[in-house]
């Protein structure tokens, strides 16, 4: 059985990781540089994060892929390089995951909006999300984890990319934000994304990113209350909200305190895939383990 | 304003009074072929491009506006009401530079420098240019020079800063500081958002206002211009 579903076979409670964006800045990404590039620039950076998160107690860690598709690598001149940048990514996951944590690979957003409000073409969105795919699971991913969406044609696209680039080599997980009004930014609600998204023949569902665990946990709320049998609910909240501090310092205020309530509320909840988003580290990740009662599998 | 007074709406012909009805329903659904068609009508009708601008489209936008407040519309049907305004304004823009019509206020708007997201500063400058203001719009990754210049340059009334990055985000914090520095500080108004914001992140950098969405940026800056105008009316 693929390793990512086998966690779930034999496990109550996966507990996912934590931030990767907000860690690498933490370690000197320069301010709006590609968090990608270090993939290949400096890969002992992208180790020590995947490390941090797996000796805190992560059954699954995210690969360094967010912005690995074509049309937000383009905004760094990189977009000849998605394959490779993707594959680095996913090898390095792997080598830290070793055979018992899992690796999601990581797919968000296009950064673009589809038309007619946009100009990106269904199609074209398709084709870059099957190419950053193909190379992540070439990389060696467990599962693809489509992440951060706010519009469901563009999960839609991210979905039959992967079909097309992998069939159905690995499972697929979605999570949309909904950092609106209860809703995405593009206004669906998470029964509506429950709906949609199962009916696209996708089993792990859930929230991630947005302003904190209470957004969070009203997302889950819904979806819990609406939940077909044979989904596996997902969440991974941010550490709070970012604030500023004297000197320039970035600090998002959700301490690992409240993260490990959060991860026991959305427990309560029933949801099974439990990790965090920005401005969590190592540390929400510890005291998520600690109060879930799950032991590192390595 | 004086010279630029409309018709009240309901001292204007039923026939109009509709004709704006309509434009402004259509402007709702983001119908742009149907808002342009009624543009086109209320000038061969004879009806000043102004009164069209402020009946036909504004008043439609501000109905707009306030259900995305509300949270009875999200950004796709923001963002086709704003195309179809745009559109409109198309037809109308050429004739209101020749008419001198007034303008609410300037605003300057630009994503700070290291950041590259412009989807919702782009939606707070369609629905501001869709309130009447004149918006300069600066693009991306903006540097603190630009955003001096440009304010200087067109004697800016309000300043719009947006981030989507933690890592970008104190970088508003280096305009306004720069601001300050250079005189202009109480010239201007400084408005910031973008997702990671918060209210309080606005008051700690020394922000004037954190506007939650496209429809609060444009509320507050209106309620700006009003003060404004208060303060500079000869008693």
């Amino acid at each position: 059985m693929n390793r990512f579903e086998q966690l779930f076979v034999d496990h109550p409670i996966v507990l996912g990781d934590g931030a990767m964006g907000t860690m690498l800045q933490r370690l000197g990404l320069e301010p709006g540089g590609a968090p990608e590039l270090l993939n290949v620039e400096a890969p002992d950076t992208i180790r020590a994060v995947h490390q941090g998160y797996v000796d805190a107690g992560s059954m699954i860690i995210t690969t360094n892929s967010f912005g690995g598709n074509r049309f937000r690598l383009a905004l760094h001149n990189l977009q000849a390089r998605v394959a490779e940048l993707n594959r680095a990514a996913a090898q390095l996951a792997r080598e830290v995951a070793g055979d018992r944590v899992a690796v999601a690979g990581s797919i968000g957003p296009s950064g673009e909006l589809l038309e007619p409000l946009g100009t990106l073409s269904f199609d074209e969105a398709r084709d870059a999300f099957a190419e950053q795919a193909a190379a992540l699971v070439e990389g060696g991913v467990d599962v693809l984890l489509i992440e951060t969406m706010s519009a469901l044609e563009e999960v839609k696209a991210a979905i039959e990319g992967v079909r097309q680039a992998v069939g159905d080599a690995v499972p697929i997980a979605v999570t949309m934000t909904f950092d609106t009004r209860g809703h995405t930014m593009m206004g669906v609600s998470p029964v509506q994304a429950l709906r949609t998204i199962y009916e696209w023949g996708i089993r792990y569902i859930g929230s991630n990113c947005g302003n904190g665990p209470e957004e969070t946990i009203a997302a889950m709320t819904q979806m819990a209350e609406h939940k077909p049998e044979d989904v596996i609910l997902i969440a991974q909240s941010n550490a709070g909200i970012p604030r500023w501090k004297s000197g320039g310092e970035i600090v998002y205020d959700g301490t690992p305190e409240v993260m490990a309530e959060y991860a026991q509320r959305v427990r309560d909840l029933g949801v099974r895939y439990i990790g965090a988003c920005c401005g969590s580290t190592p540390d929400h990740i510890r005291a998520m383990a600690r109060v879930l009662g799950v032991a590192s599998p390595v | 304003m004086a010279g630029f007074e409309v018709t009240p709406f309901e001292d204007l012909p039923e026939e109009l009074q509709e004709l704006y009805e309509d434009m402004q329903d259509d402007l709702y659904e983001g119908l742009a072929d149907q808002v342009v068609e009624g543009t086109r009508r209320a000038l061969a009708m004879g009806r000043s491009p102004h009164e069209i601008l402020t009946y036909g489209l504004v008043a439609g936008m501000d109905i707009v506006g306030e259900d995305f407040g509300a949270g009875r519309l999200f950004v796709p049907e923001v963002l086709m009401a704003a195309k179809a305004m745009k559109a409109a304004m198309e037809v109308l823009r050429p004739l209101l530079t020749q008419t001198g019509a007034p303008r609410i206020g300037t605003f300057v708007i630009g994503t700070v420098k290291g950041d590259i997201h412009d989807i919702g500063k782009n939606l707070v400058a369609m629905m501001l240019e869709g309130a009447g203001f004149e918006v300069v719009d600066l693009g991306i990754n903006t540097d603190a020079d630009t955003f001096i210049a440009a304010v200087r340059e067109h004697n800016a009334d309000l300043l719009g800063m947006s981030a989507l990055l933690t890592t970008t985000m104190p970088y508003m914090k280096v305009v306004i500081d720069r601001l300050k520095e250079e005189g202009l500080r109480d010239k201007v108004k400084v408005l910031v958002g973008g997702a990671p914001l918060s209210e309080a992140f606005a008051e700690e950098i020394g922000a004037d206002a954190y506007c939650e969405d496209a429809a609060v940026a444009v509320e507050v800056a209106k309620k700006f211009m009003a003060l404004k105008r208060a303060e500079t009316t000869p008693q």
